[in-house]
């Protein structure tokens, strides 16, 4: 039997993109290890409903480690202490009896807050829609083999289309950047034959629409490698320069 | 396509700017240890260097015209991104802490934009007190029928002062922190991917910002520490 343990939660509140935020804090007695991080949360909005307060908003949806939605900055740290691992997947075992822990919202100006935890992150749909996409009618499945991949690039583009677009990286970076991100996206529709065709026009698009969107330089601190959840190298961000020289220059 | 003033001024181009002229101001380093280290070669060897780079006529000033466009770009693209920093997150985290593994999140990183500006200052002062003499003419004589420059006496001079030993010393400490996150971050800029080479640049960084520095230190240090009069130098 997993015995119950208190945690001291100090979480931000903020009713809306213009008004002015501060923390709360709360104690929770009856936090189980077994509990996910979001679960832990739900107990907290239980307890706050019980008493007439309002919940604390913090997005998710799947809850299984696939969309991408709960990026919530722990104790300075996107995603929480572990690596690879979205918050949903982060239970309460890593945390011990009387820990304080500290949430916090994504935080950067392309990232508006809406309301607590919940940040408006349509800023990666603009980058997408700039140019991460492929449209060159394909037709329909053709034989299989007709247009052979190498291995290494398929594996490659595949390890790059893993990205949930959480948003992890722009949290995590020092300048709140978002190469990472649009590198990812730049770099698995490139390395694919249908994607290559228009790799110019997308890697200028999406670079000016990251810059437009307010995201900070690129630094290489690498961090945004070692909070992605998906683990996603930062070489994708070196697809991206070179693709960026090899369109200026073509 | 943007034309190449554009990319020059967007966020990939400013990285590769960066980088590149990181290369030329390292490779600019390793020359300007050689030419120091000659300080040991003898008592006419540094000014007869000297002398030779005087003799250089209009191709000094070009040199000179490019390296100062190199420090100058690197700085302002340096400190500009430094500066969008605080405009992409206007509000800063209460808790912040690196996750570790891959990250190059380090004092050496985080720091660049200061050691940067530590380094931009010194350079001032240092070429108002070696190029400049701080105003003062720099005396010359003849060896051999040839007019030298006496840079040499200067520079043991200035290096028997404690002030300047140590705040050099202090300084190539900087560099050192400024070199072994830019060493291989210049790399990454100019393309490199996150493997197994690029952990083996990591290594190079430190080891050449600690040899290069090394061997820049060992100049005011001797000389403080022997007064001028050390074995390597008054012969």
């Amino acid at each position: 039997m997993s015995k119950d343990f208190t945690v001291h939660l100090k979480y931000w509140r903020q009713n809306g993109p213009d008004a002015k935020g501060f923390f709360e804090e709360r104690t929770l007695n009856t936090v189980n290890e077994h509990m996910s991080f979001l679960e832990m949360l739900d107990v907290l909005n239980e307890e706050l409903q019980l008493e007439g307060k309002e919940p604390v908003e913090f997005d998710y949806d799947c809850r299984e480690g696939i969309c991408g939605c709960c990026n919530l900055v722990i104790n300075g740290q996107a995603h929480g202490p572990k690596g690879g691992t979205p918050t949903c997947q982060v239970h309460m075992y890593n945390y011990k009896d009387g820990d304080t822990i500290v949430i916090e919202p994504p935080r950067a100006a392309a990232f508006p807050v809406i309301k607590d935890l919940v940040v408006d992150r349509s800023a990666f749909d603009r980058i997408i829609e700039a140019g991460g996409y492929v449209s060159v009618k394909t037709g329909s499945a053709e034989e299989a083999n007709t247009h052979p991949v190498e291995k290494h690039k398929s594996d490659t583009a595949f390890d790059y289309a893993t990205c949930i677009g959480c948003g992890a990286c722009v949290a995590a970076c020092p300048n709140a950047s978002a190469s990472l991100f649009t590198g990812a996206k730049i770099a698995h529709l490139g390395l694919m034959p249908q994607g290559e065709v228009e790799r110019s026009k997308r890697v200028v698009a999406m670079v000016d629409q990251m810059e437009a969107e307010g995201f900070g330089d690129c630094s290489n601190f690498g961090e945004c490698e070692a909070v992605c959840p998906q683990e996603i190298s930062i070489s994708a961000i070196a697809e991206m320069r070179k693709d960026y020289v090899k369109a200026v220059f073509s | 396509m943007p034309s190449f003033i554009k990319a020059l001024k967007s966020q990939v181009g400013r990285k590769y700017v960066t980088g590149i002229t990181g290369v030329f101001l390292m490779l600019f380093l390793i020359g300007h240890l050689g030419g120091n280290l000659t300080i040991f070669a003898g008592v006419h060897t540094f000014n007869n260097y000297t002398h030779h780079l005087e003799n250089l006529g209009p191709l000094l000033y070009v040199i000179e015209l490019v390296l100062a466009f190199l420090f100058i770009y690197h700085a302002v693209l340096g400190i500009s991104i430094a500066r969008n920093r605080k405009k992409a997150r206007p509000e800063s985290y209460n808790v912040y802490k690196t996750k570790g593994g891959p990250s190059h999140q380090t004092l050496a990183s985080r720091s660049m934009a200061i050691t940067g500006v530590i380094i931009l200052v010194f350079l001032v002062i240092h070429i108002w007190q070696f190029k400049f003499g701080f105003g003062e003419e720099l005396a010359r004589y003849t060896h051999e029928g040839v007019d030298l420059p006496q840079l040499r006496a200067r520079v043991i001079e200035a290096f028997t002062n404690p002030v300047s030993a140590f705040g050099y010393a202090f300084v190539l400490a900087m560099i050192i922190l400024h070199l072994s996150h830019g060493f291989w971050s210049a790399f990454t800029s100019l393309g490199m991917k996150h493997g197994e080479t690029s952990k083996k640049v990591q290594a190079a960084a430190y080891v050449f910002a600690i040899v290069l520095m090394l061997g820049f230190m060992f100049i005011p240090l001797y000389i403080f520490f022997t007064g001028g009069d050390g074995s390597l130098i008054s012969y």
